[in-house]
Formats: C-alpha cells, structure tokens, sequence
C-alpha cells in the first residue's frame, strides 16, 4: 500500500476524491537537498594531517628506491636482460600494449625512479580527492599497486601461455594476503613486512645484496626467472611435438605387425591423412603415395572393421578425408524417422498427438511435409495407440526419396517392384489418396506378410499385393504410368543399420546384386509405358553407395532401353558420377542424385528418374566399350567367348568374339605355357597334361567354335584357381558341374561374377576346354596310353575325382558333345606327339 | 478371387449388420464405384471392381492379397471379422465406446474392457452388440461386443466386464502373419 510512485509517466495516478494517501503530491525538496555537490568540499583537519603524512612516506619511500635501484643496477642488468629476452621471445607488443603504462614501469627498474614519482603524487592526489576514505583507503591503494604488480609480472605468463596460471595466482594471493594483513599499518611497514617475509622465504643471495630492493621487485626477478626456465620448456616440448607431428614416421614393419592398440591405429590414421592431405610437403623421403594408401587401408580395415575388399571400393569412392567421415558416420545409426500417415491424420496432429505421449520431436526438414524426427520418447515409438492405428510408420528420411522422385499423381496405375515391407508402397497410395492402383510386388513370399499388414493398418485401400519375380514381372503385366524400383543391394550406405555389411561383401556379392539390379530395372524399364499420359517415369533407387549397382546399372538400362534420365525433382543431395574410375558414364548421369551419411545425415541412397520415350525395345547387342559385363550376363551363351570378360575396354565384342577365340589363341598359349612352366615349379603333377592340352587346344579351336555354348560355360573360374596348386582337382569339380547344366541361368550369374582377369581366365578356360578333351578321348578309349602316364604323376586325389567324373560323365558327354567325336578322332595322334615333345623336354 | 456363395454372404451380412447395423447398404452402394466382396482361401476381400478387374490377371498363386481384407470364415463356416476390417466398420458404427488412457495398453493387449476403463459409452447400447473401442482422442482401436447394456454399466462393479475383446490393433504387431 502507500503512495504509488510514479515510475511510469504513462501511468497516471488517479486524482480525486479518494484516500489521503492517493492524493498525496510527489515530494518536493529543497533547493538546497537538490543541488549537487559539484563543489569541492574541503578537507577536515584529520584528513589534511594524513594527507600529509601519506605524502610524506611516499617521498620517503620514492627516496629508497631510488638508492636501491642504483645499488641493485648490477643485478637489474641481469635480470632486464631476461626479461628483455622472455618478451622478444613471446611478443613484445602484446606485453607492452598488455599493461597500463605505471605498471611497465614498475617492471622496468631504469625508469622507476622518475615514473615512480609520479606515480606516488598521483596516488597522493588520488587519496586526497576522496573526501570520505581514511588510512585504510590507502592501504588499499597500496595492495592494489601490489596486485598490479603481481599480474603485471605474470602477465607475461599469459601471454606464453604457459601453465603457470597457479604460481601467477598464488603470487596474488600471497601479496593480497600480506596487505590484508597489514591493512591498519602504516604503507612504508607494508611494504617492508612484505619485503622481508618475501625475500626471506624466496630469495637467497638477493636479499644480502639488495637490502634496499622490494619485495615485489624481488618476486617480479624470480618470476621472470621462473618465467624464462618454464617458457623454455614449454618451447622444447613443443618443438618435440611439432617434430612429433610434422613428420609422420612411416611404422617400420614390425610396428606393423604387432599393433598396440586402437588408439595408437586412430592416432596414425588421422596422421596419414594428414600426410596424404599435403603429400609432397609431408611425405617421408623415398615412400611413396602408395605405401601411404596401403597402411591407410589396413588401418582403416582394423579400426572400423570393414573386409579389404570393401574398404578399398570406397577409398575409390571419397577422398581420403571424406572418407574418415563417411566411416564416422556409418558408425552412428541415423535419427529415427517417422512419415505420417496423410490417409489418416494430418502431420500436425500427429506430432501433438505424440508430444502428448512424451515423445521429443521435430520435422525432418523443409522438404519433406510428411516427415518427422524423433529425438528421445519416453514410450516405445513402434507400439503407440497412433502407430497401430496407422497414423504414421517408421521409415528413414531416406526413403522418402524415392517416392518424392516418383511423384505419382492420382488414378494412375503404379508399380512397385520390390515393396517388402511396404513402406515405400503405402507412401505412394498416401500420395495418391487410395485412387488409382498400386501394384506391391515382392519376390518374397514371407516378406509380402509384412506388405500386406502395413497397408491395412495404413488403410491403403487401392493396392493389389503379389509375389512375382520381379524380373518376370513384364510378362504378368506392363502398361504402367510409374515404375518404382527400390532394388536389392549390398547396403553399404546402410552400414548403421546393418554393420555386418562391412564384412560379408565381396566381389562377388556385388556382382550378383547388380546383375539383379540391372535385369530388374530392364524388367521395370519393360513394364513401364510410354504412352502414358501423365507418366512413363521409372525411379530407380537403392541403398548402396556404390557406383556399380548405381550408375553403372542406369548406365546400362540408358543403353539397352529407349529411356531418358531426368531431374529427379530433389533440390539436395549430390549429383550421381559421371566418372569413376576407368568406367566414362552418359553425361546425365549427373541428374541422379545420391546421399550419404555424413553429408545429408540419412542413410546413404541414390536415386536415379528414368522417363520412358519409346516402348520399342532396341536391339539388344550395342557394342560399346563398358559395356563387356552386360554383354556377358545376357549373351553368354551365343558368344562362346570369355574374354568379353573385364572392365577393360576390349576392341572386339560380341560378333566377333567367336573369331577372336579362335584367332587370338597364339599370344594366350604363349602365356599358357608360362603358366604352366611356373606350375611345373609349384607342383610337377598336372604339368604333362596341361602341356598336352596346350597342343590340343589349337585342333580345339574346332570344338570351341561348334560347342559356343560349353565354351561358355567354361568361362566360369577364378583368378585364384590358376595360382593354386589344387587348381586341376577345382577345374575337374567345376568343369563337372559345368556340363552338367549347360544353361542354366546360374551358370550364366557366375560367369558374370567372375572377371578378374581376361587373360588368366581364358587360360585356364582353355586348359578345361582340353580336360574336357581329354576326358572325351578317354572315355572313347583312343589314348590309353597317355592317360595312365598322366594319371601316375596326378596325385592320388586328382585320380579319384578324375576317376569318378569319368563314370558319371561317361554317358552324358557322348550326349553333349556328341559333335566333338569327330573332331577326337584326330587328337590322339598330335596328343602323342605333343607327348613326345614333352619327354623331350624333360 | 471367386464370388462369395449365397450362404457365405447371408453370413457375413449377418456378422457386419451386427457391427455397422443397417450401414452395410452404404459398403455396396458407393457413390465411387462399385466394391463388392471376393474370397479367397476362405478370406474375405473388400475390393472396388476396377481393381478386381486388374488383380484377377494375376494368377492366384501369385496373388497376396488385393483390397482390403474383412475377415475369414472359420471351419464351421463362421465368419470372422479381422483387425484389417475397422478401416470400414468404425465409420459407419452405430455404438461406439471410449477407453480412458490407462485401460489403452491393456485392450491392445488382448484383453477385455472392465467398468474401471470406461470412458465413454453410446446411449443405449444394446447387449452382445457389437461395438467399435476408441481412445479419448478419437482414434479407433479395435472392435468387441458388448457384455452390457449402457444402464446396466452405470451400476456395474468396477471390475466387471463391459466389453468382450475381438479385435485390436495390437495384433497388427501380434500377429502379423495371420492377419489374412
């Protein structure tokens, strides 16, 4: 209660009749009260007494300084030198522009006499000014030269930066305490105690010398001193770890095989990196960029746990830095994502809905209107009343790509291809407010199960769920105005997720899934129509990073397919490579759009939008360079030939490959026979025989041409097989199992999955092709002779196997090769002969 | 995907009327086009006939599943109304009753609805009627029948049964493989 003030002018108080109080004025004071006291006033007696004495003292003192200075010179000398040096070391400007200027001089003892001085009258004026302070103002004065002094002597300190924080503060304290102590005395007796309790304790010679020196002086010399000695240190040490640092020790080999510890490999990865990040500068002299790459590798390989095989394809991919990054990334699983369900519920509602519940949340971005982060929940965020009543679904941001790149309109008929678990599906009828038809297929039966209850709960109402084979799926159906293909991979951008990824694939795993992806997207590409009106889109997507089961796989269906890339629509994410490698892709490439971990913070995807422009299907056989692996998984069988086999460029392609198998045997039999030679070190057995097949192999040339097909499915082996010593025993197994389905699809993946090496391969094609051979002429019995010589050097084992093919294949490879008899009649006799040169040899 | 015999409509109508009442008309007479209801492997489906058109191509090995799938006829040739049906019966539902938060979880678990986790509850709800089970918040979560009438809940024990539990959307999680 009271009178209210009237702090604020726009509140007026009320006037009128009221209580006393409220009509109360505003106090008014007198003049006198009011004016300020701008005027000086004057000193009473006591005050003027100790301004004098305090004058007094202080001249005294300034006196005794300045007798002490000039005793002390010899010794100043000393230490201005020190000092001189710490500040030429460090940084003089900031030492000097650190301080105010009385204090630099108290530091410098040449100067201090006169500085002093005036220091003193200063401090005189200063006390006599303050009318109310008595003695103890003074004191205070004092002490806070004292402090200055203090900080001014460690203040060099900071500026080194060196650990010396603790003493500087001690020193502080230390001088806080003796003026606290001796607030009452007098400031000469200060200054003295100080003194002598300081020299005493600290100093050793000093004192003897310096009677007349300060305390403060003193500590400021031993401060410097100490100063200079830990500056030193710090100095050395960091010149240690600058050496340390710059010039990365190549680990000899025996730090290479025995590592010590995790640390030690992350300490020497980052360092690498930092050697590779400017290698001419950093490089130790005479290793080269490789070895640096190589340690790299493997300490990658151990730190992360990641296969070879795998690390090296993606040190292909990123940049040596990037790469640490990506590795981070894939580390740390991805924030969970949800999608509202736009069928049920609106996003809006949704995330209040769950805040509700305690769950912690936020959209996922601008580009998404559907999309939720979920940062913490305090209930299970896969078992709310809200997810079983389908008003959203867990997914990652990351498939929600795909979908947005697809933009399916109503009433269109959509495809997806690979739908399991229906996430992607159900956000396509969602799009398409349950018009339309959405056809979910799955290739697993189990996996639709999941489909089929997403979308019920979901309340997708347009969908026809089924279980095809997805690259048959054109002859159940085509005509579609939108494809969408999420094809099976390696997921490697999904290592998070799944971290055994880092270590089950190979070579081969990747073959396989993209010689999947690519007749899925042909078999997408297929079903697809171009005559849609509003359609002819297919988006190909998956969740690898590879460039192998991405564009070179859309790269592909570019070349076999009348279809065009386009935007995708998404405004971020990096555009899909143009190079890699040796391989050169279609400039559009650039429109595909991937995303990885570590920049995007989704789960590594890519995301390519094909459109249709034609339903014409071209003729399948392009020869293009690049192209060599297509060609193979599709035309295998007519083309006979192996060597079609790599990712080199081979001049010669498919027309002619069945010439060149028969025209370019010359240099290949001259490195067969190399390879043999180098056998015949490892292990003598299979020597004569493989040189026997070497003659035989030119008279094969026949057989080669007539049976394509078994050439062909002798192109299956591997670059291993040929350097191992038990390669004959494996080439009999296979070659077996070879005949046995000639044309087989899997024969034709297998073939695909291997291609190492053109070269080695087609040798040892061509050995089997003579093994083949060989066991023909067995089985009709024309070269006895010949076979029991070879089967004495063949080890044991290899006559079992040998011994049981025989039997069973005794009867089928009449059949199979039934052509090959004729051709047979002749070989025995140049077998003998190729034999006869053999024993020469030896 | 073949038409549902006589029989086997007579008692699915039978099964729906007693959920959705005399709404089930409004199932087949649709201003968007014209649904109607397949079987197959003793499922029920629920499926515009454009679409049947397009899901008959495929040969029935292959087939999963196409619309939405009501429920399934037991051996005795009962019908079953399944979980995936609420999609369609809990808009037209005559009687509906709400759930309080605490008694959600253990309706989606499985269980019955005692008088304790009564929220609501439609006027006049007949005995053994079907009834579809919301949430405070509107959001339907399953379908039972009612062990009482609304006069009789009002003086019930608090642990007495108001609603036998037939379906929730718990089982989307439970039992996913079985849902059609």
């Amino acid at each position: 209660m009271g009178r209210k003030a009237k702090f604020d002018e726009t509140k007026k108080v009320k006037k009128g009749p009221g209580r006393k109080a409220r009509k109360q004025p505003d106090p008014v004071f007198k003049k006198s009260l009011v004016e300020d006291d701008t005027t000086e006033k004057k000193l009473t007696h006591r005050q003027k007494q100790r301004a004098a004495k305090r004058a007094k003292k202080k001249a005294e003192l300034a006196e005794k300084r300045k007798a002490l200075k000039q005793a002390k010179k010899n010794v100043s000398k000393q230490t201005e030198v020190e000092v001189d040096n710490d500040e030429g070391h460090s940084s003089d400007e900031e030492s000097t522009q650190g301080f105010t200027d009385d204090n630099k001089e108290w530091l410098k003892p040449k100067q201090k006499s006169k500085s002093k001085e005036k220091k003193i009258h200063s401090d005189v004026e200063e006390t006599e000014d303050d009318s109310g302070h008595d003695d103890g103002s003074d004191v205070n004065a004092d002490s806070d030269n004292n402090d200055k002094q203090g900080t001014k002597a460690t203040g060099e300190k900071y500026k080194v930066g060196t650990l010396d924080d603790l003493f500087k503060d001690t020193d502080d304290e230390n001088d806080d305490a003796e003026s606290e102590d001796e607030g009452a005395a007098s400031d000469n007796k200060l200054e003295y105690d100080s003194n002598s309790s300081g020299s005493d304790k600290d100093e050793d010679d000093d004192t003897d010398n310096d009677d007349d020196m300060l305390p403060i002086e003193k500590a400021n010399i031993k401060l410097v001193k100490k100063q200079k000695t830990d500056k030193k240190l710090a100095d050395e040490e960091m010149q240690l770890n600058i050496a340390k640092q710059d010039v990365f020790a190549f680990p000899s080999q025996e730090e290479l095989q025995n590592p010590t510890s995790l640390q030690d490999i992350h300490q020497r990865i980052k360092d690498v990196v930092t050697v590779l990040g400017n290698f001419s500068t950093l490089k130790e002299e005479g290793r080269s960029r490789c070895e640096y790459t190589d340690l790299l590798l493997k300490d990658l390989c151990i730190y992360y746990s990641y296969n070879e095989f795998l690390m090296e394809v993606l040190m292909q991919i990123f940049p040596v830095l990037e790469l640490v990054e990506f590795l981070e990334a894939s580390e740390v699983a991805r924030p969970v994502t949800i999608r509202t369900n736009s069928l049920k519920t609106r996003r809006r509602d949704l995330a209040q809905a769950l805040i509700n519940r305690g769950v912690n949340l936020d959209p996922v971005g601008k580009w998404s209107k559907v999309g939720l982060v979920v940062y913490s929940s305090t209930v299970p965020i896969g078992a709310t009343p809200e997810y079983l009543a389908g008003h959203y679904i867990l997914q990652g941001a990351s498939s929600y790509l795909p979908v947005m790149a697809l933009a399916p309109q109503e009433n269109e008929r959509i495809l997806d291809m690979c739908a399991a678990p229906g996430g992607k599906a159900s956000h396509i009828a969602a799009i398409m407010k349950n018009t339309g038809t959405l056809f979910a297929n799955d290739a697993n039966k189990e996996r639709t199960k999941a489909i089929v209850g997403n979308f019920h709960r979901l309340g997708v109402v347009n969908a026809v769920i089924c279980n095809h084979d997805g690259r048959e799926f054109p002859e159940v159906m085509k005509g579609f105005d939108r494809v969408l293909l999420d094809a099976p991979c390696t997921g490697t951008g999904v290592i998070a997720k799944d971290p055994s990824v880092k270590t089950t694939k190979d070579q081969k795993d990747i073959q396989r899934c993209f010689n999947i992806q690519r007749q899925l997207l042909l078999a997408a590409i297929d079903c697809c129509s171009a005559k849609s009106s509003t359609g002819g889109y297919i988006v190909y997507s998956t969740c690898s990073i590879l460039p192998e089961e991405n564009e070179w796989v859309v790269n592909y269906a570019l070349k076999r397919r009348n279809v065009k890339l386009v935007p995708t629509g998404l405004d971020f994410g990096t555009e899909g490579f143009v190079k890699y490698r040796h391989h050169r892709f279609h400039p559009s490439l650039k429109l595909t759009r991937r995303f990885y971990p570590h920049t995007h913070n989704m789960d590594g995807f890519y995301v390519a939008k094909l459109k249709k422009f034609s339903n014409v299907i071209p003729e399948p056989f392009k020869d293009e360079d690049d192209e060599e692996l297509e060609s193979k998984s599709e035309d295998s069988k007519q083309n006979g030939d192996i060597e079609s086999g790599d990712q080199k460029p081979v001049p010669q392609k498919k027309g002619d490959s069945r010439k060149r198998s028969a025209t370019s045997d010359g240099p290949q039999m001259k490195k067969k026979k190399s390879d043999v030679e180098s056998n015949k070190g490892n292990n003598a057995q299979p020597t004569p025989a493989s040189n026997q097949k070497n003659k035989r192999n030119r008279k094969n040339k026949k057989n080669v041409k007539q049976h394509g097909t078994n050439a062909a499915n002798n192109a299956i082996s591997d670059k291993s097989e040929v350097q191992e010593n038990s390669k004959d025993i494996k080439e009999q197994r296979e070659t077996k199992i070879r005949n046995e389905n000639v044309d087989t699809k899997s024969s034709i993946e297998e073939i695909d999955s291997v291609q190492k090496d053109p070269n080695t391969k087609t040798t040892v094609n061509k050995s089997k092709k003579k093994r083949k051979n060989q066991k023909n002429q067995e089985t009709s019995n024309v070269q006895n002779q010949n076979i029991n010589k070879n089967e004495n050097k063949i080890t044991e084992k290899v006559e079992v196997v040998a011994a049981k093919k025989l039997k069973n294949k005794f009867n089928k490879k009449n059949k199979q090769i039934g052509k090959l008899n004729s051709n047979n009649v002749k070989k025995p006799m140049k077998d003998q002969s190729v034999h006869k040169k053999f024993k020469k040899n030896k | 995907m073949k038409v549902l015999s006589e029989d086997r409509t007579r008692i699915l109508f039978e099964k729906l009327t007693k959920y959705i009442g005399v709404n089930v008309k409004l199932l087949i007479d649709r201003p968007d086009g014209t649904y109607c209801f397949r079987e197959k492997k003793d499922r029920v489906y629920y499926i515009s006939e454009r679409l049947l058109h397009l899901a008959q191509t495929l040969k029935p090995d292959h087939l999963i599943a196409a619309g939405t799938c009501f429920g399934k006829f037991t051996k005795t040739n009962k019908f079953r109304l399944h979980i995936t049906a609420l999609t369609y019966i809990a808009p037209y539902a005559p009687y509906k009753i709400w759930v309080k938060p605490s008694a959600e979880q253990q309706f989606l678990y499985g269980h019955h609805i005692i008088k304790s986790g009564l929220g609501r509850i439609t006027e006049n709800t007949p005995k053994h009627h079907g009834v579809v089970v919301y949430t405070m918040s509107d959001i339907p979560i399953g379908f039972g029948v009612a062990a009482r009438t609304t006069a009789e809940c009002r003086h019930a024990d608090p642990l007495a049964t108001i609603v036998f539990h037939q379906a929730d959307v718990g089982e989307y999680i439970r039992s996913e493989d079985t849902l059609t």
